[in-house]
């Protein structure tokens, strides 16, 4: 899957969680999930369970501290999904 | 000691999903009982149910996109919807950025949407408890639906939510009252809700409560006073209703829909004939005299008894109790229905759906029919006349209405509205 693609289907299971839709206009990989984006930091929990399966991949408590920036996040998935592969 | 008024009026209920379908349906007797596939699949011995049709559509009206793709307690979404439209009934605008210090929300249940508790359940059950998210506790918690109602229109007084099984959700609007009237609040949204929750309606047939006999033709199964009434029928939903300090609400020219006079709430101790299941007549007939006295309601004014009346054996005792506390017999009787007839037994959110219209016949001017109840039950009879009982709706004034409803528990409320 290339970069672009992930960050697509990235920001799609982002995209309910943002209120106000105008923020999406404008985001990068340096883009805030609960500074810019205003998702609540309670609902953080559920953007991950919603990657697990969007990329069928396991993201440890340990990886979701660092879920913090769009860029962040695309690259944990990333990582995850070549760990899979390897480990298959 | 302050007055209070209801200004703002929602309801979801299996015959109406917003105030003008259900003044309309109340009016001509239409039923909202259909036949639950799932019950039948179950095995159980009753099949029918109320279950409001609330199309999906307009809950995108009232929730974010992520709130919505968690929701799933019915609870929750029909309190909402019939609190969102009590709001709006009553003139006043959901504000996104201000904090409403003044106003509050007590909003009761009996339980919370079993549904949801049992997909929480066996995910757990199936080891993949991370899969559930952050969205449960919010969705089976007590006072979910009021938190979830506290946040939709900015709520800063008290939110909370009571329970006492079917008097719930008149108790509710009598825990509001006391609080405007003491002058903790000037304004409260009050109300109740009951999920659409089958595993629940099967242990109430597992109790042999509800009735069996009515399989084929839901829309007869619900029969209060009727020599053939055999059981309840469960049903769900949601009311609402704004109350509000008098004054306030006449000074922003406010719709005033009915006052509320007084109210009384106890218990029969579940002694002298009441048990966890049946009230204790004396406990009922004490709730009822002292509504009397504190709302300073004579019972000759009395235009219309909306009673608790669930289609089972107990109705012949509720109406001994009303006929007893009032002294009107025969005839001379107030007129009196049961708005169960046509939606079944909402249990928690029966006391503010019941009450919604109870409001209505007196705001609008008329009495809506107690349907199914072509053949009274003899015991009745010999206490007040028939024609008390309306099989069609009768247009008339309507000045002064007592509302009560009783719970598992041996717990009583009742309530006087006037004009």
């Amino acid at each position: 899957m290339s970069p672009d693609v992930l960050r697509e289907k990235f920001v799609a299971i982002l995209t309910p969680y943002i209120a106000d839709k105008a923020l999406l206009t404008g985001l990068n990989n340096n883009t805030h999930l609960t500074k810019d984006l205003h998702i609540n930091s309670a609902h953080v929990v559920d953007v991950v369970i919603d990657t697990e399966v969007e990329f069928d991949i396991e993201i440890d408590n340990d990886s979701i501290d660092h879920m913090t920036t769009v860029g962040s996040c695309v690259e944990l998935i990333r990582q995850k999904m070549l760990v899979d592969v390897v480990a298959g | 000691m302050r007055r209070v008024v209801v200004t703002g009026l929602g309801v979801v209920a299996p015959n109406g999903v917003d105030v003008p379908t259900f003044t309309d349906s109340i009016r001509r007797g239409q039923s909202g009982i259909r036949m639950i596939p799932q019950l039948m699949n179950w095995n159980l011995g009753c099949w029918v149910a109320g279950w409001p049709q609330l199309e999906e559509g307009v809950l995108s009206a009232y929730f974010t996109e992520n709130t919505l793709k968690a929701l799933k307690s019915t609870n929750v979404i029909y309190g909402c919807v019939a609190a969102t439209q009590a709001w709006l009934d009553a003139g006043l605008t959901i504000n996104p950025d201000t904090v409403d210090w003044d106003t509050g929300c007590v909003f009761g249940t009996t339980s919370c949407d079993t549904t949801v508790m049992r997909e929480a359940v066996n995910t757990i059950d199936r080891m993949e408890s991370r899969r559930l998210g952050t969205r449960f506790i919010e969705q089976t918690m007590f006072s979910g639906v009021c938190a979830y109602v506290g946040g939709l229109l900015g709520l800063g007084n008290q939110v909370s939510a009571n329970a006492s099984a079917c008097a719930t959700g008149t108790e509710s609007i009598l825990l509001a009252y006391d609080r405007i009237r003491h002058g903790y609040a000037n304004r409260m949204v009050a109300g109740s809700a009951e999920s659409a929750s089958p595993h629940i309606w099967a242990a109430s047939d597992a109790m042999r409560i509800i009735t069996r006999r009515s399989n084929q033709t839901p829309e007869t199964a619900s029969r209060p006073m009727s020599a053939t009434a055999a059981g309840f029928v469960p049903s769900s939903g949601a009311g609402a209703l704004i109350l509000e300090e008098r004054d306030m609400a006449i000074a922003r020219g406010a719709r005033i829909y009915a006052e509320i006079r007084g109210g009384y709430t106890n218990s029969g101790g579940q002694r002298d004939g009441g048990t966890m299941t049946a009230p204790s007549p004396a406990g009922v007939r004490r709730c009822i005299q002292r509504t009397l006295e504190l709302s300073e309601t004579s019972p000759a004014d009395i235009d219309l008894v909306c009673g608790h009346l669930t289609s089972t054996f107990a109705d012949k005792v509720e109406v001994r109790s009303w006929a007893t506390v009032l002294d009107r017999w025969g005839a001379d009787f107030p007129y009196i229905n049961s708005l169960k007839s046509m939606i079944g037994h909402c249990l928690g959110a029966a006391g503010s759906i019941e009450s919604v219209a109870a409001i209505l016949q007196l705001h609008h001017g008329f009495i809506h029919p107690s349907i199914n109840c072509d053949d009274p039950h003899p015991d009745i009879e010999a206490l007040i006349s028939p024609s008390r009982i309306p099989a069609q709706a009768v247009e008339q004034e309507v000045n002064t209405v007592i509302k009560a409803n009783f719970g598992f528990g041996d717990v009583n409320s009742c309530i006087v509205f006037t004009k």
